[in-house]
């Protein structure tokens, strides 16, 4: 079973929020709360559809993720694009991505193709 | 609950609607399929009370343009309310075919779509759910004065944009 | 250029204000999201990956100085200070927020601008020529009847949920189609027939995306009294008939191929029979009323090649490439057409930045007589620039970054924004564009290459119209892997063609070496003068594959 987040983007600005430990919204994905199983995972979704109705969110859903020692990182690359992206204009990106997830860095190419571009 | 928002009134809607597997009732106007109606077609025809059509999204008013003389309602379907196949009906009933009895929607409507609805020639609107009267009404007058203009030509609404223009120059 | 009377200006500050009502219901939870949805996609909200996407209207591609100030006011105001020019002469901001919309639409329209029916299933921003009133082979100008298809269209009651969007362009120009009419749901070419009347030539059910088709000719004539029955005629026939049980073959393109062109066009015919000579007969005086802002401006009596302008060729090789790559030929002597390539090496296609805006519009006022054009190859036009101050023109373009000479090279890449911001894409295609543009960054190496239009899109959408693209590339999901397919053979105009697949797709590490092996594949064998669209119509597809893919095995 792999680990999962709830994601999706808050109704005011659009941007990419995860459902964090405290309950509350984050836009950071390691501040969200993984869910180890199933029973988890649906807890989790629970909370988020009344997040929706409650207008926090749009179209919440479930992501795969690794958790090593906190650092959640997403399975996907659509979602690790959501999560560290977008891969231009890379002064809009998140500062504090480590430079191998940094989507669009030489690094990150090399990461994701095992091959320097 | 289903409330009949017609003209711009709420109302109780005297007509009934019977689905196909249902017993016609004795009296009181109905609403029939047009399955129904091309079955039952002398037995319906022969009602005194008032007897209505409803077709569903994909069905022409083509199909009964020689009958249309024998409804007083005939209802078009949104089966939701991203499917527009019933405002090109609702023109062609109104425009083409010279229907004089209501047109209503049925189904997926929305307030956004009211002023659309009636410049095709809709004369009711069934709306569900529990909202007041009075606020359906205000509703329906919200819509219709949103947009004070209409570019194109429409069956009503306000006199289009291109027509304004010209006579302002004529005068 | 239009300019907005009572009832226009009227229109759309009406709609700003409804919209700003629906937001509000939206926010209150009178609206949900699935209400809420058609209702902003048809005044061009998105809600993309990372935020929300206003895209706004840019009619037939015409913009003035004041407005161009706008748009980098907006971008700078409520949005990351840079906008992105699309390929259906639209501008596009990737970063407000929900609650500051309806006060950018009050900015727009305060400078005769809005977001109307930039998406959603409806009839979208209407396109032209973008050389329209200043290009020599014109029968009459696009804009004109752009302008009333555009004004017939907005909020047209009938057609505001039809089964797919639906997309309309229209050239004047004879012998040359810069708008791609042949791949809109209707394209109309401006035609004089036997009496010497002028009217419509018209298409139906091109388009690209997922099953791309070239429009099929439904009439060679339709009169202009006639042009909005004959449109409401064709829109009728597919509101009713369109497909509405798959979004997929929903477009008219699918439509007309599977009732067939014949039964189509009588279907069509037969309604407009109906419709002909009633309430949507055009009137004589508001197309004389409509044309009259589209009269060309008092040009000086100037001559063709002043000395000036041809010393400076001669000194500045630099100089000479952007004109020779970049300048077009205008109707009035002495003028001239001059295009600013928005594909600088390593930049997103498309994207400026609030500052090149701003120079854009002060650079338009000095030289073009305040008039810019938007193209749907995602760049600039000056319409009207002087011969003799064409030189100060690129030094002016130059400062801002703005003067890459490679209009129709390699370098120009038409690219969708690809999975760095569509929630719909299955690929990055801007960072594969830019890869391209740095291997193919010596200009001298792309003028040896010549004429080829390469075009990039990051799924099947086809947003960066790769179908029609010399090359095309194709961004696809492989395993949770970005793959690259690449088409060849394509053509957006005069002699429309769509490309086909050459073969397996290539990793985003392998892709620009894969391109490359194309245009060297195609250096090789090319005869004297021969394009590369020459080349493959003359070879076929065979000595590529075997060069990209033979090697391998």
């Amino acid at each position: 079973m792999m680990q999962q987040v709830v994601t999706g983007n808050r109704l005011a600005d659009g941007v990419v929020i995860y459902l964090g430990q405290d309950g509350g919204w984050t836009s950071k994905i390691d501040a969200a709360r993984v869910a180890a199983d199933a029973d988890e995972a649906k807890l989790l979704e629970d909370i988020a559809k009344a997040a929706e109705k409650a207008r926090m969110v749009v179209g919440p859903y479930l992501i795969e993720v690794t958790d090593t020692a906190g650092a959640v990182t997403p399975v996907r690359y659509r979602e690790r694009l959501r999560a560290y992206g977008p891969s231009v204009h890379p002064e809009f990106g998140r500062a504090d991505v480590p430079d191998h997830l940094r989507m669009g860095s030489e690094a990150e190419f090399v990461h994701l193709n095992g091959v320097a571009g | 609950m289903t409330k009949l928002l017609k003209d711009g009134k709420a109302t109780t809607d005297p007509w009934t609607h019977v689905a196909d597997g249902d017993d016609l009732p004795a009296d009181g106007p109905v609403i029939v399929t047009l399955a129904r109606w091309q079955a039952e077609h002398n037995s319906l025809a022969g009602r005194a009370d008032g007897l209505g059509i409803r077709l569903e999204s994909g069905q022409s008013p083509e199909a009964i343009k020689d009958d249309l003389a024998r409804f007083a309602v005939v209802a078009l379907e949104f089966p939701k309310f991203g499917d527009g196949r019933a405002y090109s009906h609702a023109r062609m009933l109104k425009d083409r075919l010279g229907y004089e009895g209501e047109v209503r929607a049925v189904g997926d409507v929305l307030r956004d779509q009211y002023r659309a609805m009636h410049r095709c020639g809709f004369d009711a609107l069934e709306i569900a759910g529990d909202r007041p009267a009075d606020k359906l009404e205000a509703d329906w007058r919200a819509a219709l004065g949103e947009l004070r203009h209409a570019y194109q030509p429409a069956l009503r609404g306000p006199e289009p944009i291109l027509r304004q223009r010209h006579r302002a120059a004529a005068a | 250029m239009y300019r907005y009377d009572e009832f226009d200006h009227a229109m759309v500050k009406d709609r700003v204000e409804q919209f700003r009502g629906q937001i509000a219901r939206r926010m209150a939870g009178d609206l949900t999201e699935e209400q809420f949805r058609p209702l902003r996609l048809q005044n061009g909200l998105y809600l993309q990956l990372h935020a929300y996407m206003l895209r706004v209207a840019i009619p037939y591609g015409q913009l003035n100085a004041v407005q161009m100030r706008k748009l980098a006011h907006i971008a700078r105001t409520y949005d990351k200070g840079y906008g992105h020019f699309t390929t259906r002469q639209n501008i596009q901001y990737n970063w407000p927020k929900l609650s500051q919309v309806a006060d950018i639409l009050d900015e727009l329209a305060s400078v005769e601008m809005h977001a109307i029916q930039t998406s959603g299933n409806c009839i979208r921003n209407t396109t032209a020529d973008q050389y329209a009133g200043v290009t020599a082979d014109e029968i009459e100008d696009p804009r004109i009847y752009a302008e009333i298809i555009r004004q017939w269209s907005t909020f047209h009651p009938e057609f505001t949920f039809l089964p797919r969007k639906f997309k309309i362009a229209v050239s004047g120009a004879v012998g040359a189609d810069r708008a791609a009419v042949r791949f809109h749901d209707i394209g109309l070419f401006i035609v004089k027939n036997d009496a010497g009347e002028v009217g419509f030539e018209v298409w139906v059910g091109g388009g690209l995306g997922r099953t791309p088709m070239i429009g099929k000719k439904i009439r060679g004539f339709v009169a202009k009294a006639d042009l909005l029955a004959y449109l409401e005629a064709v829109l009728r026939v597919y509101n009713m008939l369109g497909r509405r049980d798959n979004m997929y073959k929903a477009r008219v393109k699918i439509l007309v191929h599977e009732t067939g062109t014949e039964e189509f066009t009588r279907l069509v015919e037969k309604e407009f029979e109906d419709t002909q000579g009633g309430a949507l007969d055009l009137p004589a005086e508001e197309i004389d009323r409509i044309a009259a802002y589209f009269q060309p401006p008092a040009y000086e009596a100037l001559s063709d090649d002043p000395p000036a302008l041809t010393a400076r060729r001669f000194e500045d090789k630099d100089f000479n490439n952007w004109v020779r790559v970049n300048v077009a030929r205008h109707k009035a002597a002495g003028y001239a057409i001059a295009n600013i390539s928005l594909k600088p090496v390593g930049v997103p296609p498309g994207d400026v930045t609030a500052d090149q805006m701003d120079a854009v519009a002060d650079i338009a006022e000095t030289f073009s007589l305040g008039g810019i054009r938007v193209t749907h190859e995602q760049n600039l036009v000056l319409p009207d620039v002087r011969q003799d101050q064409l030189y100060d023109l690129w030094l002016a373009l130059r400062e801002q970054g703005l003067a890459d000479a490679n209009l129709d090279h390699i370098g120009d890449i038409i690219c969708c924004p690809g999975l760095d911001y569509c929630s719909l894409a299955n690929a990055r295609s801007i960072p594969i564009a830019e890869r391209i543009s740095q291997r193919f960054a010596d200009l001298e190496r792309q003028y040896d290459i010549g004429e080829l239009r390469l075009k990039i899109s990051g799924c099947i959408n086809a947003c960066g119209h790769h179908h029609v693209g010399h090359i095309g590339i194709l961004g696809v999901d492989r395993k949770d892997q970005e793959y690259y397919q690449i088409t060849l053979g394509g053509a957006p105009g005069e002699d429309a063609a769509i490309g086909t697949k050459v073969g397996a797709a290539f990793s985003a590490a392998e892709i620009v070496d894969a391109v490359e092996t194309v245009v060297n594949t195609y250096l090789a064998i090319r005869q004297p003068k021969e394009r590369f669209i020459d080349t493959f119509r003359r070879v076929g597809d065979a000595p590529f594959k075997e060069s990209l893919y033979d090697k391998a095995a």
